[in-house]
């Protein structure tokens, strides 16, 4: 028991760790933040003295979204050159995230658009929100609710390879799926 | 002397246009004071000196007009000489031969001491010249004179009266004279340019003089800005920030530094674009599903209206000078083209035909044309399309060209490329002939646009 009750103090805290917002969020010289870094910080559950916890059906601890055996870990979908399809290979990831939000109706997430760098920001910034769209739009027929899901886009802006190559655009014509406590 | 023709009064608080010199009876002049909000507003804002931009012309126009700008009488004791920036923005411009002024005994500072044979000599075909003296109030009064050097007459004269810290713009507004009565066309020296500098994950919006002098950061981030586009009095810059993990449009004040959000609706908000009354922007908006475009209060207030219908991705709004019609990108036919809709209702027609992705449309002040990207293979170059001929000109030959913008006199466009990796601003004149590279000491410059002519 001891040993379980560690276990989930440690994934409670690396949980906890992971969503400390970044040194790049931190202070940027602006006024009117507004929410920005305003998200709260997930407190570990600590249990002040011996409690019992059952175990879940699944038998894993912690936060499905976390777990990297879970699919719901998988938080990515690549797309084609000026392509807003959802190809086969991601689908299973869609519709599990579509399931895990029918399933808890309260939780909220953002799918985050992106593009390459080729051609206009602005228009890259809009094939961003395409995509994004095409997200939610699955995600919608699997069972999620248009409530639930906020589709944005970081257009070309937020490149997660920087390269100038086919290898890295294809990196960045991505949609990437964020909970509120990641 | 005649005090109604012509005068002309901006910034620097006074101007006075001086009689000929057969003319010469001061006692007439009128002053007219001006408030000088851009020198004030922006020196209120001003955080560390910036990483300059230096320019440099990389090609030259066809004929150049020969002129000699003759050193100011006690100028030498000023913090700014004038002279000096008054020949590199004439230079710079591509349109003016800088022809040697020195060794002239004695300097000219007065009509009557003008040698013009001599001057003629040396080739010049107009000659500058000018005097600078303390005011009783403690600024300078600074008077200078455009003389002609083949019939021997007066093109030009005015009086600034300026304070140290205008002697800068008060070089560029001379240099805007000269330009004027030597090209015809109104000079853009003395208006400012903005952009986003980009150092390691630093981004930083700035506003600098045309020249690249006097470069500051108005705003600063940790998350991506984009697209600044200058409200028509050139007092406010709208853009777009990435902080609220979002794009979301802001308009920020350059006089008092206050900024609003003024759109942040659910899902992204960009492509911000003025109305020539400065009253509305219209804005790229999801929040109905898709990119379209919408017009909303600049102050923020009340509901945005729906501008366009359509399944397509609708973004890159620009009005046109009249404020009737929007330029904007559009792929509702496929890929991305350009098409033009009346800002009263009406349906869009598409204006670009040459090309597979033609976007980034930014009418000329003058309206006559527009700038926009077209991709030509794997290339992105400035071109320009004549609305009444529909003829289109690539002015530059560059691979990944962004963002073009005109000058306030629609004759030369500003746009970001990439040198060496490196992203830098750069003009071409409208006919293609002058280019010019502005180089940063360090980071990436990208997203320019260029400011309007303010108070003229």
């Amino acid at each position: 028991m001891k040993r379980i009750l560690t276990a989930v103090l440690a994934t409670a805290i690396l949980a906890a760790c992971s969503s400390t917002p970044t040194k790049e969020q931190d202070g940027a010289a602006v006024e009117d933040r507004g929410a920005a870094g305003s998200q709260p910080v997930t407190k570990p559950p600590v249990a002040t003295g011996p409690t019992t916890t059952p175990l879940d059906p699944k038998g894993v601890s912690g936060n499905p979204l976390k777990d990297p055996s879970n699919i719901l870990s998988k938080r990515s979908v690549y797309f084609e050159l000026d392509s807003n399809v959802v190809k086969e290979e991601f689908k299973p990831v869609v519709s599990a995230h579509a399931r895990y939000l029918q399933q808890n109706r309260s939780q909220k997430m953002t799918v985050q658009g992106n593009a390459d760098e080729r051609g206009s920001r602005e228009y890259n910034l809009a094939l961003g929100q395409r995509r994004a769209d095409a997200v939610k739009q699955m995600m919608q027929l699997l069972g999620a609710q248009s409530e639930q899901i906020e589709t944005v886009s970081f257009g070309e802006e937020k490149p997660k390879a920087t390269g100038h190559d086919e290898a890295s655009w294809s990196e960045n014509r991505r949609a990437d799926l964020v909970y509120p406590n990641d | 002397m005649n005090p109604d023709a012509n005068w002309w009064s901006h910034r620097p608080d006074i101007r006075i246009k001086l009689p000929a010199f057969h003319q010469k009876k001061m006692k007439n002049l009128k002053t007219i004071l001006l408030p000088c909000l851009l020198s004030l507003g922006l020196f209120l804002l001003a955080q560390n000196a910036s990483a300059q931009l230096r320019i440099e012309v990389v090609g030259g126009g066809a004929t150049q007009i020969p002129v000699a700008i003759a050193p100011f009488r006690a100028e030498e004791g000023l913090a700014q000489r004038l002279t000096p920036v008054v020949m590199a923005d004439l230079a710079r411009s591509g349109l003016f031969k800088i022809v040697d002024a020195g060794g002239m005994n004695p300097v000219p500072h007065e009509p009557e001491q003008v040698n013009y044979a001599q001057w003629r000599a040396r080739g010049a075909d107009a000659v500058v010249i000018g005097a600078v003296t303390k005011a009783p109030d403690g600024r300078y009064d600074i008077r200078f004179r455009v003389m002609d050097a083949i019939k021997q007459t007066q093109i030009a004269g005015f009086v600034y009266f300026a304070t140290e810290s205008q002697l800068r713009l008060t070089a560029h507004k001379i240099a805007d004279v000269i330009y004027e009565k030597l090209t015809g066309d109104p000079g853009v020296f003395a208006t400012r340019i903005t952009y986003i500098v980009k150092r390691g994950p630093r981004y930083e919006l700035h506003v600098a003089d045309a020249d690249g002098f006097g470069a500051q950061s108005v705003l600063a981030s940790n998350e991506p800005i984009i697209s600044p586009a200058w409200s028509p009095d050139g007092t406010r810059l709208a853009y777009v920030s990435f902080e609220q993990k979002k794009p979301v449009v802001y308009v920020q004040s350059l006089t008092t530094g206050s900024r609003q959000a003024v759109a942040a609706f659910r899902g992204s908000n960009s492509a911000p674009a003025w109305s020539p009354d400065g009253r509305q922007l219209a804005v790229t908006l999801t929040r109905d599903g898709g990119s379209q475009l919408f017009l909303i209060n600049a102050d923020g207030s009340g509901a945005p209206s729906r501008l366009t219908q359509s399944a397509a991705i609708d973004t890159e709004a620009n009005f046109s000078p009249d404020g009737k019609s929007i330029l904007f990108t559009s792929d509702r036919g496929g890929g991305p083209q350009i098409y033009r809709i009346p800002v009263g209702g009406g349906a869009p027609q598409r204006v670009t035909f040459e090309g597979s992705y033609n976007v980034s449309p930014r009418h000329s002040p003058d309206g006559r044309s527009f700038t926009f990207i077209q991709r030509n293979g794997s290339r992105f170059n400035v071109a320009v399309q004549d609305f009444a001929t529909r003829q289109v000109q690539v002015l530059t030959e560059g691979g990944v060209d962004e963002s073009p913008s005109f000058a306030p006199n629609s004759k030369i466009i500003l746009y970001a490329t990439e040198v060496g990796g490196r992203g830098i601003l750069a003009a071409v004149s409208s006919d293609g002939r002058i280019k010019q590279r502005f180089t940063a000491d360090v980071g990436d410059a990208r997203e320019p646009a260029w400011s309007p002519v303010v108070n003229k």
